[in-house]
């Protein structure tokens, strides 16, 4: 065989195998979405695969009689809450460890990256008896407070690595200059560091708007959007609600995720590669 | 170097407590709604939740669970990532749609699938259509068990490759080119240096992700909740329902320990390569 026609073969199969990895990832997400706006007749129709005719009506239903618009207020209550706690009880700990070098840095580090491995969320099971006693259960504070033990690692580790990159010099020619060390950080290592944290922020967000263990078990009334489709849907016999009513919830729960991680696209390999390591 | 302050341990004690207090104090709690009764000690909740037949069915189906899935998943994206870690067009936006369903939750990669897999999903319809079936294939119901199973696995692997991908990714990445150069200068063809090499020097990256994966697997709910309820039972689920529906705080305080110490030995393992990791680069 000639080289030419060998490197054509090569690399035609190279596409072939990447295109089949994507449309294995894209195929259910544009499933879900285009099944979500389906009527009904065209769902039940064994020979209509792509549907013609389309509604919002299902997710009409999902958001306003079924409470997922309750359940997206009470995500983004959550969420925001869990950012600003976990950022005012990260961020100092992150930017220590970027910093400074002290004894039992590298042990701290490591316990960190340890208690990430704790199961908070199945956790909330014995957690739910003080949250009773503290009058917290059932509340959004409840939920976020739990969710920041979750996603403080996470912030630690990724704010020490954004305050890492920003060189040590900055901040000391400031501080050469008359700053102090809080006025050097608030002026010069803030501002650089600030696209990182706000990449964080959303990550941070994510992870609380998909969390849904913690929310089901802590929370009754005030529901977090999972929380709030799981009680709807779960079950195999298919719960309460009807298939379509499952796809426009999919919907409903997978876009905002997706536009802010959309957004954030440029830190994504990296963030993941610094929390998952 | 700075001065020796208390600055840096203030800094870091407000986070560092806040962690201790939510991992302490649930354990605790858990240890005593599991192991006394009228303020004794007392075995009865654990015979309690040994004697029940959901508990060794979900203990079985969680490990099983994370033996299919777990292998499939690093298997796949230590293909995908050596494919992607070279220059081509698109490359960006193929790694964004690899890992799109990393922003995804569990709950909802579980409706997704359903979509798929319904009697009147995607797959069914297509089956039909192209003449392979003439009748729907059910993956959902209690008569379906082992179909069900097949479902979980395929929403799970389609949903956690992409943390897999990123771990070994991003290993990929820190190999130095020079290794691989000298090789070539050796007359290395790709499957030596991809056996000599690039396996041998990505063995962190895929213990990480071997470890990493298989922890979270034991703590896997929404998917199978979605996909299955409880005719998959699984250790989280139980718990949440023994919690929810029984409310039985002894029980299920004790899948939460069960969770926790698969955990926590999972995890020292992880600490325990990581630390050998670190001694290396210091050495």
């Amino acid at each position: 065989m000639r080289d030419e026609t060998k490197y054509a073969l090569k690399k035609t199969a190279f596409y072939f195998v990447i295109f089949t990895a994507v449309a294995w990832i894209l195929i259910p997400i544009i499933v879900a979405f285009l099944y979500g706006f389906t009527t009904k007749t065209d769902y039940y129709n064994p020979d209509i695969i792509i549907p013609h005719s389309y509604t919002t009506k299902y997710v009409h239903t999902i958001l306003f009689t079924l409470g997922a618009w309750e359940g997206i207020k009470n995500s983004v209550i959550v969420a925001t809450l869990t950012i600003i706690i976990s950022f005012i009880l990260g961020i100092p700990a992150g930017y220590s460890i970027a910093k400074f070098i002290f004894p039992g840095r590298d042990m701290i580090k490591l316990s960190i990256v340890a208690l990430r491995m704790f199961p908070i969320p199945v956790m909330a099971i014995p957690l739910i008896v003080l949250y009773i006693r503290l009058h917290l259960a059932d509340t959004l504070l409840g939920v976020a407070l739990a969710h920041t033990a979750m996603t403080l690692p996470f912030v630690v580790l990724i704010t020490s690595n954004i305050f890492g990159s920003v060189s040590k010099e900055y901040e000391e020619a400031a501080m050469v200059f008359g700053l102090t060390r809080l006025g050097s950080f608030i002026k010069i290592t803030l501002p650089l560091a600030l696209p990182g944290l706000a990449a964080a922020a959303m990550f941070t967000f994510v992870m609380s708007w998909n969390e849904v263990f913690v929310a089901s078990v802590l929370t009754l009334n005030h529901r977090t959007l999972p929380a709030q489709i799981l009680s709807i849907m779960a079950g195999s016999s298919g719960g309460a609600a009807p298939d379509y009513y499952k796809f426009a919830a999919a919907f409903i729960m997978t876009l905002p995720a997706m536009l802010f991680i959309f957004f954030a696209r440029k830190y994504l390999v990296t963030m993941w590669g610094i929390t998952l390591k | 170097m700075e001065k020796k302050t208390l600055l840096p341990y203030l800094l870091i004690l407000p986070a560092f407590a806040y962690l201790m207090f939510f991992v302490g104090y649930p354990l605790v709690q858990a240890l005593y709604l599991a192991f006394t009764k009228n303020g004794a000690f007392s075995l009865e909740t654990l015979r309690r939740t040994v004697s029940d037949y959901y508990f060794w069915s979900a203990l079985k189906y969680t490990l099983a669970l994370a033996a299919v899935i777990v292998p499939i998943q690093l298997g796949l994206a230590i293909v995908l990532a050596l494919l992607v870690n070279k220059a081509f067009k698109g490359k960006d936006m193929v790694i964004y749609a690899l890992v799109i369903p990393l922003t995804i939750s569990d709950v909802a990669a579980g409706l997704i699938w359903y979509s798929m897999l319904s009697p009147y999903g995607f797959l069914n319809k297509v089956l039909m259509n192209i003449g392979l079936i003439s009748q729907p294939i059910y993956f959902f119901g209690y008569q379906y068990r082992s179909r069900e199973f097949l479902a979980i696995v395929l929403a799970e692997v389609w949903r956690a490759t992409s943390i897999v991908f990123v771990i070994i990714l991003a290993g990929l990445q820190m190999i130095s080119r020079e290794y691989l150069e000298a090789a070539e200068v050796f007359g290395a063809s790709y499957w030596t240096k991809l056996r000599r090499i690039v396996l041998p020097m990505l063995k962190p990256s895929i213990q990480s992700a071997l470890i990493i994966r298989t922890l979270f697997a034991m703590q896997i709910f929404g998917i199978v909740w979605i996909l299955a309820g409880r005719d998959i039972p699984v250790l989280a689920g139980e718990g949440f329902y023994q919690l929810t529906e029984i409310k039985d705080y002894g029980v299920a305080s004790v899948y939460a320990l069960i969770i926790a110490g698969l955990s926590i030995l999972l995890g020292a393992l992880y600490i325990k390569f990581l630390k050998a990791e670190y001694l290396e680069v210091s050495r």
